[in-house]
């Protein structure tokens, strides 16, 4: 007796739950959803006087004009270009780099090494939010703005990629180094040859972070770039946003090619994304 | 000694900062020029003039950017602004965030599923985000017409976006929408170190789930729930994209925060000294918000 209702117990409990997830999953896949149906429907007029109404979630006719018309009013194959050259760029440089610090801090001994990892500890409490307004002017007297570089090299090392990797390093075992070092290898042909291949899990983890920040990046591509020769996504999807006359239809396909591919990324890479964000709650 | 160990001693030797720096150097430079040298840099141009492009020299100027701050009612609304965002979106997207966790985090099938949906507006670009709930916020927008279908057509039709009082939490709401699955996942590492025996040692005392929840589940949380807790309230003091875009902080500056105040000044009106100043003031409320994060943590581990 008592067995059969507790048994109800978790039935009705299971039920719950799965009417809870999915209304929450609508609440977090609607607007998404929306964004797409949006791109798709070829009548701005429908779009604007359907807003209010379910019809306007389901478009009558479905086309990829609203593709094209980006295509035609802005370069957006160009701040593609731009973003995934900047991202791309950060990324790949900023795992060397950042690995590079993170390996010379765990395996060497040598006077201040301490303080040199106290000193990594405390950089990553600045907000790059508070260094933006100097570093503008650093770059501006550099002649660096409008350009790529001031877009990629002062994001390539940073702070708390460093630590993640750093704490990854110290508790890697030695072994396999030690038995090359015999074998005369130098170090550098060690860190690259046998440390990179096995850290590739957390590689991936610090990448994915990195890849995150950069791609979302807004504040400084707003601040250094000018034109729309170097201009990332986000910067060139406000400036399409503030053009009036306002074509959500239009508005939407750019805001779905942006969002679409790093989507199916993040479905791909799922587990390692959610350890990534895991690692920097361990902080 | 034979040869092997012999070229083992050397190798501890040789670990010195010789052989370090060339793994230490590209890292330490990079951080030096674009992270130090702008970090102490803000503090001497926050005692200066200067500007972004100007023929004439900038000055030492003392404290005068720091009196003018006190007198600058903007900054003053800005970091109001800023704290009420906090008050508002960090215990909401807190409890919201835990209340995600624990529903994914039970073993029933798809809920992984339902994870990786609540993290999608995660790694939407904010940008986007922020156009698309301008679309929902439309005054003839979907929102307008959801709330007038629960309301049986009792509800008038707003400007969401251009009323004062309710812009930001308008753009607060989104704030939330976007930035809740990030949580959502770090509760979810934490509950997911929490051994299985407390739980059943409590299940044959006879707790219940919620006995269960508050006893067990919650005091485990703590460092979790302070590190969510601390870094959702810094990322609510660099509030800037979501604005910028929505309202660019009107109606009437009812959306104004700090961020934009620095951007504003810095960047539109070239005021780098007076910027300066400003970020100065930033970095020490982050700074503020951190340390509270150290000790809050540093008792927890007393404790135990």
């Amino acid at each position: 007796m008592r067995q059969r209702s507790r048994k109800r117990m978790i039935i009705i409990n299971r039920i719950i739950s799965y009417i809870l997830m999915i209304i929450l999953a609508i609440f977090f896949l609607f607007p998404l959803l929306y964004m797409i149906s949006v791109s798709l429907n070829p009548s701005e007029i429908d779009i604007v006087n359907q807003m209010s109404s379910i019809k306007g979630f389901i478009p009558t006719t479905i086309s990829i004009e609203n593709f094209k018309d980006v295509f035609d009013r802005m370069p957006f194959q160009r701040f593609l270009f731009n973003s995934v050259l900047i991202v791309g760029t950060t990324i790949i440089a900023g795992l060397i780099v950042n690995s590079m610090m993170a390996y010379g801090l765990a395996r060497f001994s040598f006077k201040g090494r301490k303080m040199l990892v106290s000193i990594i500890v405390a950089l990553i409490i600045i907000p790059f939010e508070a260094i933006a307004i100097p570093l503008l002017l650093i770059t501006n007297k550099m002649g660096w703005l409008d350009s790529y570089q001031v877009q990629i090299i002062p994001f390539i090392a940073n702070p708390l990629y460093i630590f993640l990797l750093y704490q990854f390093f110290i508790n890697f075992p030695k072994d396999l180094e030690e038995a090359a070092l015999i074998d005369g290898a130098g170090w550098f042909k060690i860190y690259w040859k046998i440390v990179l291949p096995l850290s590739r899990p957390v590689l991936a983890s610090v990448a994915i972070l990195h890849f995150l920040m950069q791609w979302g990046s807004f504040l400084w591509p707003l601040m250094v770039t000018r034109g729309y020769t170097y201009r990332p996504l986000t910067v060139a999807m406000q400036t399409f946003f503030g053009q009036a006359p306002i074509y959500w239809g239009d508005i939407m396909a750019f805001a779905t090619m942006m969002t679409i591919p790093v989507i199916i990324l993040f479905i791909f890479l799922q587990n390692q994304f959610v350890k990534s964000v895991a690692t920097t709650g361990i902080k | 000694m034979n040869k092997a160990e012999k070229s083992r001693k050397m190798s501890y030797k040789q670990r010195g900062l010789k052989q370090a720096l060339p793994f230490l150097l590209p890292a330490s430079i990079l951080l030096f020029v674009f992270l130090i040298i702008p970090f102490f840099f803000a503090f001497y141009l926050s005692f200066t003039n200067t500007r972004l492009i100007s023929p004439i020299p900038p000055r030492f100027v003392g404290f005068s950017n720091y009196v003018r701050m006190l007198g600058d009612d903007l900054f003053g609304k800005a970091l109001l602004n800023n704290f009420y965002f906090v008050a508002i979106v960090v215990p909401l997207q807190t409890i919201f965030a835990l209340f995600l966790a624990i529903l994914v985090n039970q073993k029933i099938k798809g809920s992984t599923t339902f994870r990786t949906i609540y993290f999608l507006p995660t790694v939407t670009t904010m940008v986007v985000v922020a156009v698309i709930w301008t679309f929902l916020y439309h005054p003839e927008g979907t929102i307008n017409a959801i709330l007038s279908f629960i309301t049986f057509g009792n509800w008038e039709p707003i400007d969401f976006l251009s009323t004062e009082r309710i812009a930001f939490p308008t753009i607060m709401f989104l704030s939330i929408w976007q930035g809740v699955g990030f949580q959502m996942l770090i509760f979810l590492a934490g509950l997911q170190e929490i051994p299985e025996s407390l739980y059943e040692a409590a299940t044959i005392d006879g707790a219940n789930k919620w006995k269960q929840f508050i006893y067990i589940t919650l005091p485990q949380l703590k460092n979790t729930s302070i590190f969510v807790i601390i870094s959702t309230t810094i990322l609510a003091f660099k509030l800037f994209d979501q604005v910028y875009i929505m309202t660019s902080g009107g109606p009437n500056y009812s959306t104004y925060t700090v961020m934009l105040h620095i951007y504003n000044q810095g960047f539109r009106m070239q005021n780098v000294g007076y910027a300066s100043s400003l970020t100065v003031i930033f970095f020490l409320i982050i700074l503020g918000v951190s340390l509270i994060q150290r000790i809050l943590l540093r008792e927890e581990r007393e404790v135990f």
